[in-house]
């Protein structure tokens, strides 16, 4: 048992970068506040130099066993890295142009970083619980952060209300197993279980709660409810952290658990991962049929996607683990873009978030609209984009163990989603705006942003041997 | 000179350097795009010819592949595996062939006219990408990716009614093929799980070394049928048809129907038949029923329509009818015939939607009831529009001919009733098209804004003579063509025979009623 910093360094100069930016917002006028991204954004490349010197350096447990050092790990820390980098990038012309200038804002997404962080390395039931309460109350705030719009406080209140009491859920949940098998830390709950010759009532309760928990961070359905109304009021790029990395963190601490604490539990969660699939599913694409604004209908379809995730989740196989982290890396490059192009097209103070403010879009600014358009057909599923390839390896992880009918309920339910997705592109360049379209200001930074995602997009859908060879180490726990 | 392996790629390049090159000149020189763009596709069509003749007419396997890794991690092998057959060859061809002269067709764009450029470039790789492909996902991946390209040229370009056709034929299509994609995928895990390679797993479901029981592969069967049955279009499947056809503009109608639905009648034969060839057996009547009501319906449907192009339009669905018709008689003859009607009717078809096209372009208006006797205005028109008509009606020396009267010929061997029922769609063709012909050219010329029409320009003859040139030679030496398909032809039908005599066997062992209660 030793210490061994190594293992968290991207996470100890995230907080770092967290804390000299608070320290440096005192002695910034307050125009100049959201230049102060600049810091946030050196952070994430430090941290980033971090993961990628440890890429290669010694696997195991560290921090007293509290955290994993593994592929899985490293795997999860660079989404987030990527994913929090494009938001803090593009923050910066959004907290300018609505003038919501205080820096704090990038003090929170990097402190929410390192919760995500620390949940997708977590070996301990405590620590992923600290991890999450992290990221939590970092985005609660960040929710609200539109304090003079009604909708943005009411977002972060519903935010918080339900957060917490699913967070409630999980603690719960945490207390049950450790009353049962007496250990919080996950490769000795998992032995403790594997020498049970039946399963306590506690434990099995136990695991239930938890998978409450993270549903809901993940915004499973039957726990999504408050995804819609948090998504539309949130800032947009606080929209699309909790959309890709929030829902990612989610997802892969639920994973690690899922695969490495309570494996032998398989046969009773994979029924309730089953249904739940299915109902995420159906119920993600059909509610995002009817939405007219943007932002809704990106947030149900979020939801949808999560169903995807459960797919591969539920095929409870190498193959599938290894499809949920290659179809988020492939998410987190789409939805970032979308969510990317959506707030430039909303300009100040969102005012143009309907779908129908899209209308003329796209000759007017054709290289914005094809990008859009790319990330759209990617969401959609069609070839050449990441969104195919990853659903392929999705839906073969299920067709692999056999679950056909899971497989033929996600085909039906992406056909309905092509409907909402192309309606965007229908209103992009097939109907006349109503009346003049206002300019959009594409920032540099922006079209950095907006290029990368692009090309993600298009490489992992041409080209996605590499990451998927990565995402298949990652998963060999 | 191009060595084998390599010409289909090219094929595949020369189109998608092409676009990339359009998307770099300037957006305002339209008549440099289109004549960009124009020789991009000439010179893809130069490049496929060698096809035609380097085919080695005894072997009936694939030839020109090329093989090389493409995704290979995760326990996924996917292979970037292309290649052609008889089969194939032609359809290639007719693709190539097509394209420059739907370019051609679509000097009347003014619009956006580079974005529309790069998008026909795209639906070029795409539709050659299908024909060519030889690994299960790369076959999806080009299947579902050609989607795109058209639907924006019939949302963006197309009629009145554009959005709600692209849209409609964007959803039944993509509908179609997700459920291919997870049949696709079982496919992989059957042969455990080492290849997407379509030859290999077809000649493993053949020799039993991948073994599916009959429930499993009737499913896996209709998950391909339905797709490529939404594509051709098979009755009752064909509603997004007419509107994607009308709406659409010429050039992509004309390659709707010229390449697009026969990538449905294709996969019928490359998968259907070959892979699952007792369920193809077993399901046969019914599609046969389909395709004869398809026929028909077609037809008679096509009899009442008061627009020209409404009316090409239906005339697909029954001269695909017949297509359908002839790849289920089960035989050499019906299946060749099959064939070369995909071919007639995507050079007749194609150069119908062309010939409306340009008339479109003259007045606006493609309804029957504004023209009539336009002959006297314009008689080369009248003239290159009769050859066309008579070619799709199926006169003998032109194109349309040769394979109706195969796949006739073919499908009364397998049932004297089919072929009856399907031959009277053949006088019902006749009805419809020289009918609307007698309408619109014939007579006296009352509508006044008729008296201004001017008649085919060079290009637009220039658009239209290779068609007629090919109907031609299609009619009159069907031989060039039919001598290439023959051994893999051949091969599809060995293996749907062995798969009867089986059941044949199965039938005369089976003890007439059971004594032993």
């Amino acid at each position: 048992m030793d210490i061994n910093y190594t293992a968290l360094l991207p996470e100890i100069i995230l907080s770092v970068a967290g804390i000299v930016l608070m320290l440096l917002i005192p002695f910034v006028p307050k125009e100049s506040q959201p230049k102060l991204g600049y810091v946030g954004l050196v952070g994430i490349l430090l941290a980033f130099c971090a993961l990628v010197l440890q890429w290669e350096g010694e696997r195991g447990l560290a921090f007293f066993d509290m955290v994993f050092q593994d592929n899985f790990a490293n795997f999860s820390k660079l989404l987030f890295l990527l994913s929090v980098g494009a938001i803090t990038a593009t923050s910066m012309h959004y907290l300018e142009q609505d003038r919501l200038l205080k820096a704090e804002y990038f003090c929170l997404l990097l402190f929410s970083t390192v919760g995500m962080c620390l949940m997708a390395a977590s070996a301990d039931l405590i620590m992923t619980f600290l991890g999450i309460e992290i990221l939590s109350i970092s985005t609660y705030v960040l929710a609200g952060y539109r304090s003079s719009e009604m909708k943005s406080t009411e977002s972060a209140l519903k935010y918080f209300i339900l957060g917490a009491f699913s967070t409630a859920f999980l603690l719960y949940g945490v207390a049950f197993v450790y009353g049962a098998t007496g250990t919080t830390k996950y490769l000795q709950i998992s032995r403790a279980i594997s020498d049970m010759d039946s399963y306590p009532v506690f434990l099995l309760l136990g695991v239930g709660f938890m998978i409450v928990g993270f549903g809901f961070k993940a915004a499973f359905v039957p726990f999504h409810v408050w995804t819609p109304d948090v998504y539309e009021g949130a800032p947009i790029p606080i929209t699309a952290h909790l959309a890709v990395a929030s829902k990612a963190a989610a997802v892969v601490a639920f994973l690690r658990i899922l695969f490495q604490v309570v494996p032998d539990l398989s046969l009773q969660w994979q029924q309730l991962l089953w249904i739940s699939a299915v109902l995420t599913m159906l119920i993600g694409n059909i509610a995002a049929l009817t939405q007219s604004n943007i932002k809704r209908m990106l947030a149900y379809s979020s939801i949808a996607h999560a169903g995807y995730l459960l797919v591969g989740l539920t095929a409870n196989s190498t193959m599938g683990a290894q499809g949920v982290l290659f179809y988020l890396m492939a998410y987190a490059f789409m939805n970032l873009g979308a969510f990317t192009v959506v707030q430039l097209v909303a300009r100040r103070g969102e005012a143009n978030v309907e779908i129908k403010d899209y209308a003329g879009l796209g000759f007017k600014y054709p290289l914005l609209s094809l990008a859009l358009s790319v990330f759209i057909v990617s969401l959609a599923g069609i070839p050449l984009t990441a969104g195919f390839t990853g659903k392929l390896f999705l839906f073969s992880a299920a067709i692999q163990q056999g679950m056909y009918w899971l497989v033929v309920i996600a085909v039906v339910a992406s056909a309905i989603g092509i409907y909402y997705y192309i309606r965007v592109l229908v209103f992009m360049y097939m109907r006349e705006p109503e009346g003049e379209i206002e300019s959009v200001g594409i920032p540099g930074v922006a079209r950095i942003v907006i290029l990368i995602m692009v090309l993600g997009t298009l490489y992992l859908g041409i080209l996605p041997g590499s990451v998927l060879k990565m995402a298949s180490e990652a998963v060999n726990f | 000179m191009l060595g084998n392996e390599n010409i289909l790629t090219t094929l595949l390049l020369i189109p998608t350097v092409g676009a990339i090159l359009l998307a770099l000149l300037p957006g305002r020189n339209h008549s440099l795009i289109r004549n960009a763009t124009l020789a991009i596709t000439v010179l893809t069509f130069v490049c496929s010819l060698p096809l035609a003749w380097r085919l080695d007419v005894q072997n009936g396997g694939m030839q020109f592949v090329k093989d090389l890794p493409w995704i290979q991690a995760g326990g996924f092998t996917i292979n970037y595996h292309i290649g052609i057959d008889g089969i194939s060859l032609f359809l290639i061809i007719l693709t190539t062939f097509l394209m420059p002269l739907a370019v051609l067709g679509s000097w009347s764009i003014t619009r956006n006219v580079k974005a529309y450029m790069i998008l026909m470039l795209l639906l070029e790789v795409g539709m050659v990408g299908v024909f060519v492909a030889l690994d299960l996902v790369l076959f999806y991946f080009f299947w579902e990716a050609m989607l795109i390209p058209m639907y924006f040229l019939i949302g963006i370009w197309g009629g009145k009614n554009r959005v709600y056709a692209a849209v409609k034929f964007f959803l039944f299509t993509a509908f179609g093929s997700l459920l291919m994609l997870a049949a696709l995928i079982s496919l992989y895990f059957l042969n455990s799980g080492s290849s997407f390679n379509i030859v290999q797993i077809t000649e493993r479901l053949a020799d039993g070394s991948i073994s599916v029981n009959p429930l499993g592969e009737m499913l896996l069967f209709l998950a391909f049928f339905l797709a490529f049955a939404i594509k051709v279009p098979l009755f009752p499947f064909h509603t997004w048809l007419p509107d994607a056809h009308v709406e659409a503009p010429t050039a992509a109608s004309a390659i709707l129907a010229g390449v697009l639905l026969k990538m449905g009648t294709y996969g019928l034969l490359r998968f259907c038949l070959p892979m699952f060839p007792r369920a193809a057996v077993d399901l046969a009547p019914l599609i046969c029923v389909l395709a004869i009501i398809g026929i028909i319906y077609g037809a008679l449907v096509a009899m009442v329509q008061p627009d020209v192009k409404k009316l090409v339009a239906y005339s697909s669905v029954s001269h695909l009818g017949f297509v359908v018709l002839g790849i289920f008689a089960f035989n050499l003859t019906s299946i060749e015939g099959a064939t070369y009607q995909m071919l007639a009717h995507g050079v007749s078809t194609g150069a119908l939607f062309l010939l409306v096209g340009m008339l479109y372009d003259r007045r606006h208006t493609r309804l029957i009831e504004d023209f009539g006797g336009i002959a006297h205005r314009m008689p080369i028109f009248a003239t290159v529009f009769l050859i066309i008509t008579l070619s799709s009606i199926g006169l003998p020396g032109l194109n349309g001919f040769v394979g109706e009267f195969l796949i006739l010929q073919g499908t009364f061997l397998t049932s004297h009733i089919y072929a009856v029922f399907a031959a009277s769609a053949v006088i019902l063709a006749a009805v419809y098209m020289l009918w609307m012909y007698q309408r619109v050219f014939m007579g006296k010329m009352i509508n006044e804004a008729n008296k201004q029409l001017l008649d085919l320009t060079p290009r637009e003859v220039m658009t239209v003579l290779p068609l007629i040139l090919m109907a031609i030679w299609m009619g009159v030496f069907p031989g060039t063509f039919l001598r290439r398909m023959d051994a893999s032809m051949q091969k599809v039908v060995d293996r749907i025979e062995e798969v009867q005599e089986d059941q044949v066997y199965r039938v005369e062992n089976r003890p007439l009623w059971n004594k032993t209660e």
